[in-house]
């Protein structure tokens, strides 16, 4: 294959690649946490006894990987350049050249990010959201140094490469539309990248300018987030009244947004997948486009909730709290809009449509613990314990990488003709699901028992977490079989692209554009979900027929 | 392209077809029965003599966006920086923000910058002008170019003033003893604006230069159109952002 390409589908595995290979750098880390939470003494192989700070370390690489790298390239930009500009009925994206460039530089980031790991001192310890003072100061703790540095400058390239990639995507959709596709014929997934697009160039130009801010704290001598007296091994580095609260707020300016930009693409998928195994139609497309655009809105101003216990104004976490729970409503919107869709019967359930509606599972699971984390009282206790970690996995973690294999599944015959095999599917689902759901729901008891997040070890003289190390060891038994489920994904993966069964055209009996025969030539007259309920039968019209083709 | 007298092939090998034959379908000189215009294979997107403008219009609009929105994330931080502070030994609320009297060449600067911007605005124009389009479309040189290219020379120089005016108002603060690390936040957020901000005129004074050379090198009217258009917006819109940034350091301290 190509490596230099600007054609816009290699370009979508090209990135869907640069995911997969994040997401086995950062599923190795976690499993090298997991080990290390039950068995501390145990030294591992190749890299030995775990010291507290390589915990910390490994925190900090496992969340980056897998937030940045893979749930925000993935869905976004990944999935976008696979199928966007045939679902719109366009030949390429806006501007393919920008595409590939964008592309490179998130190579270049990943690049810089895990050299991270090699410098001396090693990778960052702050965690992904690198709290200043901490990430301020490099003598604040190892790996602040230049495993520090490193981390922002692959940050910012990458928030570099993710604006490019968002201009591409919204000057796609509002300019390459091909006649008569109007913004209600749209797949639901066009509708989700549009939302994310908008939130990838708001989110991500803050994000950008807060790591400025750190990097000229850190080496210009400026105190834009560093406090008076701030004291390190006895030495007071203090040099202003910096303020390490306006860090928080410019991070989770993007952080929030960022769990939409890498959860929406996968409701617009799940969408589709819903009403194309389910022969039916999308019953309030509206509604659902427009919920879509709500949450995306919503989701610009709860940036607050992750800050309850920072000594933010508590007026304000109040307003906050008010603001999140309002995304309880078109986020149930959404679910149960599905969960029409799926009523009755006739679901066909091939391996894409599995994941979907393991997605669906998280999705439910994980966004009903959100409401309990919205409350600021709550928050108070939970917020440092696994809950918050439990909660996050699987609301963002497992039902974006739900989605995404979703996605894989159901495009894979666009990227190599052939389709990935089904049992192996099949018994990749049934053992990820048992796995996720074994490693991540067994966390909200850990946390409701008060474990506290990025403690490398649970006993020892000052703690004693010992009625929780069993339940510990189940979920890292857990963690073990869910990756080690995944090997059947890329043993499916590789054989599949090689010696599958060749795709027929439309193997899914699809409505919308990515599966036409040809590129359409003629105006779209058609929406994008016709299906017909009907006995034995597959009763559908897609986008490329015209208007007056009689059934 | 100038008009050619040289004979089409296709004209060449024109048959005969008699004394009241129709020419064949393809060949009529009103277009016939169409069918070989490309038309059910044309690009998508917009239609019109515009549609490649408006897309890369588009591009920039979208990219300025994002753009806006850092700047707005580094006003927002000179606000909380501003109120940030600490209680002292009598429990006083103290902050180290003491206000920074701006350089006044700043006045200047921000009137070559405007008057950069309406050079620039003066040269886009050219190039749509109806009149010196036609002209070239009938081969009659490139009139457009070589009216807006002292235009751009000009709000490139002026540009080049701004940046040097505001090197110079970095030196006179110096002298005042204002580093970017001196210990006064004021002075970091003065030195960071204006250099990010500078830095984004570097890259539209790059714009400029490649615009000039794209206005000689390009050979089709739109795409020099187009070098020159999103150079102008991207100009234009640094112009307003400096407005309000300066409004920002001069009246906000």
């Amino acid at each position: 294959m190509k490596l230099f390409t600007t054609q816009h589908r290699r370009l979508g595995v090209l990135y869907l690649l640069l995911s997969l290979a994040a997401v086995a750098i950062g599923t190795l880390l976690s499993l090298v946490m997991r080990i290390h939470r039950v068995w501390p003494d145990t030294p591992l192989p190749i890299i030995g006894l775990l010291k507290p700070e390589d915990y910390l370390a490994l925190v900090t690489m496992h969340g980056t990987l897998m937030i940045f790298f893979v749930l925000t390239i993935a869905p976004q930009i990944g999935f976008a350049s696979l199928v966007l500009p045939e679902q719109i009925g366009a030949r390429s994206m806006a501007f393919p050249r920008l595409n590939a460039a964008a592309f490179w530089i998130a190579v270049t980031a990943l690049l810089v990010l895990l050299t991270a790991f090699f410098v001396p001192k090693g990778a960052p310890i702050g965690g992904w959201t690198s709290y200043p003072p901490l990430s301020a100061i490099p003598a604040a703790g190892p790996g602040e140094g230049a495993g520090m540095d490193f981390w922002l400058v692959s940050i910012g390239l990458f928030c570099l490469s993710s604006w490019l990639a968002a201009v591409n995507i919204l000057a796609t959709i509002l300019g390459e539309r091909r006649a008569g596709m109007t913004w209600s014929r749209l797949p639901m997934t066009v509708w989700a990248w549009l939302v994310t697009s908008i939130l990838t160039l708001l989110a991500f130009a803050v994000l950008l300018a807060a790591i400025v801010l750190l990097i000229s704290d850190r080496h210009f001598g400026s105190s834009f987030f560093v406090p008076a007296g701030d004291l390190i091994n006895g030495r007071i580095v203090g040099r202003g009244d910096g303020s390490p609260l306006l860090w928080l707020h410019l991070f989770w300016f993007f952080g929030h947004p960022e769990v939409y930009i890498a959860v929406l693409p996968g409701m617009g998928l799940a969408t589709s997948l819903f009403a194309n195994f389910g022969r039916r139609r999308v019953r309030g497309y509206p509604v659902m486009a427009a919920m879509l655009i709500a949450i995306g809105f919503l989701g610009l101003i709860v940036w607050g909730h992750h800050m309850f216990v920072s000594g933010m104004n508590p007026y304000a976490g109040t307003a906050f709290a008010l603001t999140t729970m309002a995304i309880a409503v078109p986020s149930t919107v959404e679910v149960l809009g599905w969960l029409t869709m799926l009523w009755g019967g006739g679901l066909r359930f091939p391996t894409p449509m599995l994941f979907a509606l393991g997605f669906l599972s998280f999705f439910i699971a994980g966004g009903l613990t959100g409401p309990i984390l919205a409350q600021p009282a709550l928050d108070s206790y939970l917020h440092n314990t696994f809950f918050v970690v439990a909660h996050f996995h699987m609301v963002m973690a497992m039902a974006g990488t739900f989605s995404l294999f979703a996605g894989i599944y159901y495009w894979f015959p666009l990227m190599t003709g052939r389709l990935m095999n089904e049992t192996l599917g099949k018994l990749h689902f049934w053992l990820s699901i048992i796995g996720a759901w074994g490693t991540f729901f067994p966390m909200h008891f850990s946390g409701l028992a008060g474990e506290p997040r990025h403690y490398d070890r649970l006993t020892g003289p000052a703690t004693s977490f010992s009625g929780i190390i069993a339940n510990e060891r189940g979920i890292t038994s857990a963690a073990l079989f869910l990756a080690a489920a995944q090997l059947i994904f890329l043993w499916n993966i590789f054989r599949s692209a090689r010696r599958g069964r060749p795709a027929p055209p439309n193997p899914w009996q699809a409505t919308t554009l990515e599966w036409a025969p040809e590129p359409p030539t003629r105006r779209i007259e058609r929406g994008p979900y016709e299906y017909e309920i009907a006995v034995n039968e597959m009763i559908f019209t897609p986008q490329w027929e015209s208007a007056s083709k009689q059934e | 392209m100038p008009a050619t007298f040289t004979r089409h092939p296709v004209e060449i090998e024109r048959k005969d077809t008699g004394i009241g034959g129709k020419p064949p379908l393809d060949r009529r000189p009103t277009g016939g029965g169409g069918g070989d215009d490309n038309w059910d294979n044309r690009p998508n997107g917009r239609r019109g003599p515009r549609e490649l403008l408006s897309r890369y219009r588009l591009g920039v609009l979208f990219a300025l966006a994002g753009d806006l929105m850092f700047f707005v994330a580094l006003v927002s931080a000179f606000f909380v920086r501003q109120s940030a502070g600490h209680f002292d030994a009598r429990e006083n609320y103290v902050s180290d923000w003491h206000a920074l009297a701006v350089p006044p060449i700043l006045w200047i600067n921000t009137a070559v910058l405007i008057l950069s911007s309406l050079t620039m605005e003066v040269a886009r124009r050219q190039l749509f002008r109806e009149i010196d389009v036609m002209d070239e479309w009938l081969g009659l040189g490139r009139p457009a170019v070589k009216r807006a290219a002292p235009w751009m020379i000009a709000t490139f120089i002026l540009g080049s003033l701004f940046l040097a005016g505001q090197w110079i108002a970095w030196e006179q603060l110096v002298q005042q003893g204002f580093y970017y690390n001196s210990p006064d936040p004021s002075s970091h957020f003065f030195y960071l604006i204006t250099g990010v901000h500078g830095l984004h005129l570097v890259l539209g004074i790059f714009a400029l230069a490649a615009a000039l050379g794209a206005m000689f090198v390009l050979r089709r009217i739109e795409l020099r159109q187009i070098a020159v258009d999103c150079t102008a917006w991207y100009w234009h819109t640094m112009g307003l952002f400096w407005i309000f940034l300066f409004a920002l350091l001069a009246f906000f301290q």
